[in-house]
Order: C-alpha cells, then structure tokens, then sequence
C-alpha cells in the first residue's frame, strides 16, 4: 500500500503524541517548508534521507508526442532528489533479503 | 536547509509544542518514508510529490582503479518526481 500523508499523521499521533489536528498540520507543514525552502533557491539537506536539490535547465527541443508537431521545451528550473547512502543501501539490502 | 533547520522552522510553526516534538515528528516521517521504499512500495504526497524505485539492470562494470571487468548486480534505487505544486512554485523564470 503506498504511503501518504493519512498515514504519516497517524503515525505522528501514534508515535509523537500530536493529537489530531497537530498531526495533519505538522505533516503538512514538514513539506511545505522544503517547498519554501526551494522554491527560495535552497536545497533541502535531510541527512539520512537525502537531498533535495535545484537544476536549471536550459531550452531544448521536444515533440508533441500525440502529433509529432516539434515544439521547444522551455527552460526551467527542476527538483532533484539525491538519495542518501544511508536510504541507498537500506534499498538494496532489504531488495537482496527476498532473492 | 538542514534537518536542523527545518525541526526549528516546524518548532517556530507550533509555539504550543516543545522542540522535542518537532524533532520526533520529523524523524518519524523520515523513517516511515524510508522504510517503505525499503519495503518496495510507493510514498505519494499530494502536491509535493511522489517518490518509488527504480529497477537497474545487471551490467559489466569496471573498476576504475585496475581496469578490471566485474559484474554489477542488479538493483533498486530511489526516485522522486516531483509533484504539480512543487514543479511550478520551483519553476521561476527569468
């Protein structure tokens, strides 16, 4: 089952003791303070876990996929999320756990 | 921003909790977090984003310090796709 908001406010309120409203409200504002953080330009550093990080990307060309109608992409700025080598190897030793 | 920023900023946010709270909640969502890519499934947080593994194939590496020819196994590593909100309140052009 995938994970979603819901259920990181059940965990706060199970595992930290936020009563209910304090649950939903700190889960929200945990990820809208990394969205303030880059949408300021800063990259979010959460050790352990892994990197959020800001790319320019400069104007290339594309295509409408449906059409084939070619169509520049604009330049924009893009997230990246760098997984630590903590969350990494965590990954893959629970993958090498089920062969 | 550092994980101690933000457990600060979250702090700010909520006078009524002591900082302690702050810095379990944010530990508790990192754990749930990466605990469930370790388990092989999906996180989806509306508006931010979502995050899932990606499959990488075995392949012929080399070590780069003898040239040798080794076989990398095949692995899952994260990845996040950033959701409609982020991308666009991120996406400042100039």
């Amino acid at each position: 089952m995938t994970l979603t908001k819901a259920d990181l406010a059940d965990l706060l309120f199970e595992q930290v003791g936020l009563n209910k409203r304090e649950a939903k409200d700190m889960v929200e504002a945990f990820f809208e303070e990394i969205r303030t953080s880059l949408e300021d330009g800063d990259s979010v550093k959460l050790s352990g876990f892994g990197n959020f990080e800001l790319r320019q990307k400069s104007e290339r060309p594309g295509r409408n996929p449906k059409t084939g109608e070619e169509i520049p992409i604009t330049a924009r700025r893009v997230v990246t999320f760098h997984a630590s080598q903590k969350l990494k190897t965590q990954v893959d030793e629970a993958y090498a756990g089920t062969n | 921003m550092t994980k101690s920023e933000l457990i600060a900023k979250l702090a700010a946010r909520f006078p009524q909790l002591v900082v302690k709270d702050a810095e379990l909640s944010v530990k508790t969502v990192l754990d749930a977090m990466s605990d469930k890519l370790a388990a092989g499934e999906r996180i989806e947080i509306r508006g931010f984003g979502s995050f899932s593994l990606n499959y990488r194939p075995p392949r012929l590496g080399r070590n780069p310090k003898t040239g040798t020819k080794v076989q990398v196994p095949e692995k899952y590593v994260p990845h996040f796709k950033a959701g409609k909100e982020l991308r666009e309140r991120v996406d400042v052009r100039d």
